[in-house]
């Protein structure tokens, strides 16, 4: 019953999305206000019914009802029950749902809470929701069904890809996924301005707290991401440039382009067309992203072309929600006047070459993740990986941070160049310090990890200059959140440009007994024994770690074994061992046992790495979330929100 | 010339029988670092730049596939007997085509995604010149 019902309410909340669309639509052509009051509940109930039916899907994982084709595939009734719930988006269809779920829920919620915009662009933000829930709801129904009995159940279910059964997974995706489909809020937004021609200071204003929020999640998911990579495929990797990394990173470029962009045009007017452009670029960044992932072109070109439908029908989608916007654009642009000009030594100016770069590196990207794929359609089989952007998007990168440290420091409409110069010989004198440390006693460091530790040096100093000689209790959230988020770039790149200058590797098969140094430790390999898990059996390695003044730590990796479910092949993964310390982390691998030339067993593949400041990767990408999130309170005014609904409510009353 | 040769069939030998070789101990240098750190650091920049075939977007420093690990004992085995990482290079490009390469060469085929992002930021660079104000004038509202 729970499928048939969770099924039921899918097609309740498309047909809802309907309603909204015509009504939205019909108000919006003159009809009656009645119409536009439609608009608002039907976008709130369809937000509820999607999340209930997400609720049933997840109430199936947990009852582990295998009848259900997607829960056959997809769990067993001896998993964990968190990798249970988790497995519920660990899929193709389940991932969709909660795609759809967040799309109607970002809906609803714009419909309870946006009070500030006039009431006809509102209509026509709800009905550009509810037009692209409608596509997706369509894509669930017809192609992609997750609530699909089996004619026949099976004793058990076939379980989950051991790689995804982590803790990792139970938030990863979520996260980036509220980040993704919170960007259609802006899209939606966009669309509505344009069809009301209501572009400026308001519209931006109300678009700003829903860009952040938006971004604040995309910015988590990917460093959480970027974690979970790094501990769970056993080799130490944080960023691999891979396309479904990629395609992650496109929609947080765009999205920080824009919440820069936005602060120009709700300040001084400025940059309109702009950042409507750039709301557009955001969200169908989010579908293309889905579209590459989701219809099978990342395996092979070939690959798609052996089940298309999926891929067709996500491709048509993305036709007509991006052709639309942009033809929409095309058609008002000529209407839309860009705003107030300003000279290029400015707070503006500084913004426009912030948004250039960052427009510049998601174009790259797009390009690189987008040129094997063209090329192989070609017949031309290439990669494209870290050493194209490091390449590429490297220096460009390193430019933006410099970009960073003098945007804040000027002031909107028009600067002095001597004012700037003025404000930054700290900052420079520690970027100088931290070049002439590393060239002195660094060794041989690469260019790009030189730089982009110089660099580091020179924003962490000059993020903190906006609060210099203010009143620190005074000082308004929204300052206090962009020179966190900056410091956090900061640290972010002092730990990526350490981690790759001066990590220590060590690979060795080891006896019991034996004694592995690597940099400041020594890891003494004491031995092995079995375990068995909850649905896996390992081997556990234990090794003592002692550093050179004496304190010693136990590692335990392990090396897993998954048996295979219901006729699939077991599956091996590694379970690092991490000791973090305040210069960085151990990180320790068991690997295969190692014949000897007895024939005996007895060696062990042991991989040790140490990794100087690599947690400041994620500490950064935490403080730079952090940062949004304190500039989302200052911005989003809940409280005056809440205030003046208060007051309406007591004037109702009297009334 | 023969020393490569006989290298070819050999890495060819171990290459081609997939299914067959998972079972088989991993070669000496797949798991195994060179005792020179200079040569190990050599050999450990080109594996990063290597796309191991038969994983998704990793390289074959950071992959466990058995065939990763015969091209990581491939590439040390070469370092160590004094081959230049270009060379390496150049014959795994060979054997492989440019798939196996993370760095795509620039040719006609690539002459995009080089220049693409310099043709992005000079079209970006010429759009947002026009948003700003040239001398003193008090231009307000724009068209």
């Amino acid at each position: 019953m729970i499928a048939e019902l969770g099924l039921a309410l899918l097609w309740m909340a498309a047909a809802l999305a309907c309603l909204s669309l015509v009504a939205a639509t019909l108000f919006l052509r003159g009809g009656s206000k009645d119409l536009a009051a439609l608009v608002r509940p039907a976008s709130v109930a369809q937000g509820v019914l999607t999340t209930a039916a997400f609720g049933l899907l997840i109430a199936l994982f947990v009852r582990s009802d295998m009848s259900v084709e997607l829960v056959a595939r997809n769990s067993n009734s001896l998993k964990p029950m968190i990798f249970k719930v988790a497995g519920t988006w660990g899929n193709h269809e389940g991932s969709m749902l909660l795609w759809l779920m967040i799309l109607s829920l970002s809906g609803g919620l714009i419909a309870i809470f946006e009070r500030r915009l006039r009431e006809d662009t509102l209509v026509a933000t709800l009905a550009a929701q509810a037009a692209l829930s409608l596509g997706f709801f369509a894509f669930l129904l017809f192609s992609s069904n997750p609530f699909k009995r089996l004619p026949v159940a099976p004793p058990d279910g076939q379980g989950l890809n051991p790689l995804l059964q982590d803790i990792g997974l139970a938030f990863h995706p979520p996260t980036l996924y509220v980040g993704y489909v919170g960007l259609s809020v802006a899209f939606s937004f966009a669309v509505g301005a344009l069809i009301t021609r209501e572009i400026g200071p308001a519209f931006a204003r109300a678009m700003r707290p829903w860009v952040l929020g938006s971004w604040i999640f995309l910015t988590l998911g990917i460093t959480a991401g970027s974690y979970w990579a790094y501990y769970e495929l056993g080799w130490g990797g944080w960023w691999f440039w891979d396309p479904v990394e990629n395609v992650s990173l496109i929609p947080w470029l765009a999205g920080a382009a824009l919440l820069h962009s936005v602060a120009v045009t709700a300040t001084r007017n400025a940059l309109r067309a702009w950042t409507v452009m750039l709301a557009v670029i955001g969200f169908s960044m989010s579908m293309v992203g889905t579209f590459i992932v989701r219809s099978g072109l990342l395996t092979s070109v070939h690959s798609f072309a052996v089940d298309p439908e999926r891929g067709t029908f996500l491709l048509a989608l993305m036709a007509i929600y991006i052709g639309g916007a942009l033809t929409l654009f095309a058609l008002r642009a000529g209407s839309v006047a860009e705003g107030k000009k300003f000279a290029l030594l400015s707070r503006e100016g500084s913004l426009v070459i912030n948004n250039l770069l960052l427009t510049t590196i998601l174009a790259l990207v797009l390009l690189g993740t987008l040129y094997p794929i063209v090329a192989e359609a070609m017949g031309e089989k290439i990669s494209v990986g870290p050493p194209y952007y490091n390449k590429v998007a490297g220096p460009l990168a390193l430019i933006l941070c410099l970009v960073m440290v003098a945007g804040p420091l000027l002031s909107w409409r028009k600067d002095d160049g001597k004012r700037l110069w003025s404000r930054l010989p700290l900052a420079i004198f520690a970027g100088a310090a931290v070049l002439f440390a590393l060239i002195l006693f660094g060794g041989k460091v690469g260019i790009l990890p030189l730089l982009g530790m110089t660099v580091a040096g020179i924003v962490a100093v000059a993020s903190l200059a906006p609060l210099w000689g203010r009143n620190l209790r005074r000082t308004p959230l929204p300052t206090w959140g962009m020179v966190v988020a900056h410091f956090g770039v900061a640290v972010c790149l002092a730990g990526m440009g350490a981690e790759s200058a001066f990590i220590k590797e060590r690979l060795v098969a080891a006896a019991p007994g034996d004694v592995v140094k690597v940099g400041d430790f020594s890891v003494k390999f004491v031995g092995v024994k079995p375990i068995a898990g909850p649905n896996y059996t390992a081997i556990e390695g234990t090794l003592v770690a002692t550093t050179s003044s004496g304190s010693s730590f136990t590692m335990r990796p392990e090396a897993r074994t998954f048996p295979g479910l219901m006729g699939t092949a077991p599956t091996e993964t590694n379970e690092a061992a991490l000791l973090t310390r305040p210069g960085g982390q151990l990180y320790a691998v068991l690997g295969q046992p190692v014949t000897g030339d007895d024939g005996r067993a007895d060696r062990y593949q042991i991989r040790l790495w140490w990794k100087p400041l690599v947690w400041w990767i994620w500490l950064g990408g935490g403080l730079i979330a952090l940062g949004a999130a304190l500039s989302l309170l200052g911005r989003a005014q809940l409280l005056t929100i809440w205030r003046a609904r208060r007051a309406r409510k007591a004037e109702e009353r009297f009334a | 010339m023969s020393l490569r040769l006989i290298l070819l069939c050999l890495f060819g030998a171990l290459a081609l029988p997939l299914a067959a070789q998972d079972r088989l101990p991993p070669a000496p240098y797949a798991y195994q670092q060179l005792k020179d750190p200079a040569q190990e650091a050599r050999a450990k920049a080109l594996m990063e730049e290597l796309r191991c075939l038969v994983c998704q977007g990793q390289s074959i420093a950071d992959s466990d596939a058995p065939l990763a690990g015969d091209m990581r004992h491939e590439v040390r085995s070469k370092i160590a007997a004094g081959e230049s990482p270009a060379e390496i290079k150049t014959w795994l490009v060979a054997r492989y085509g440019n798939w196996v390469s993370y760095d795509p060469p620039f040719d006609t085929a690539t002459a995009f995604l080089w220049l693409g992002p310099l043709f992005f930021l000079a079209l970006g660079g010429w759009l947002a010149f026009g948003r700003f104000r040239r001398g003193e004038g008090d231009a307000e509202d724009a068209p």
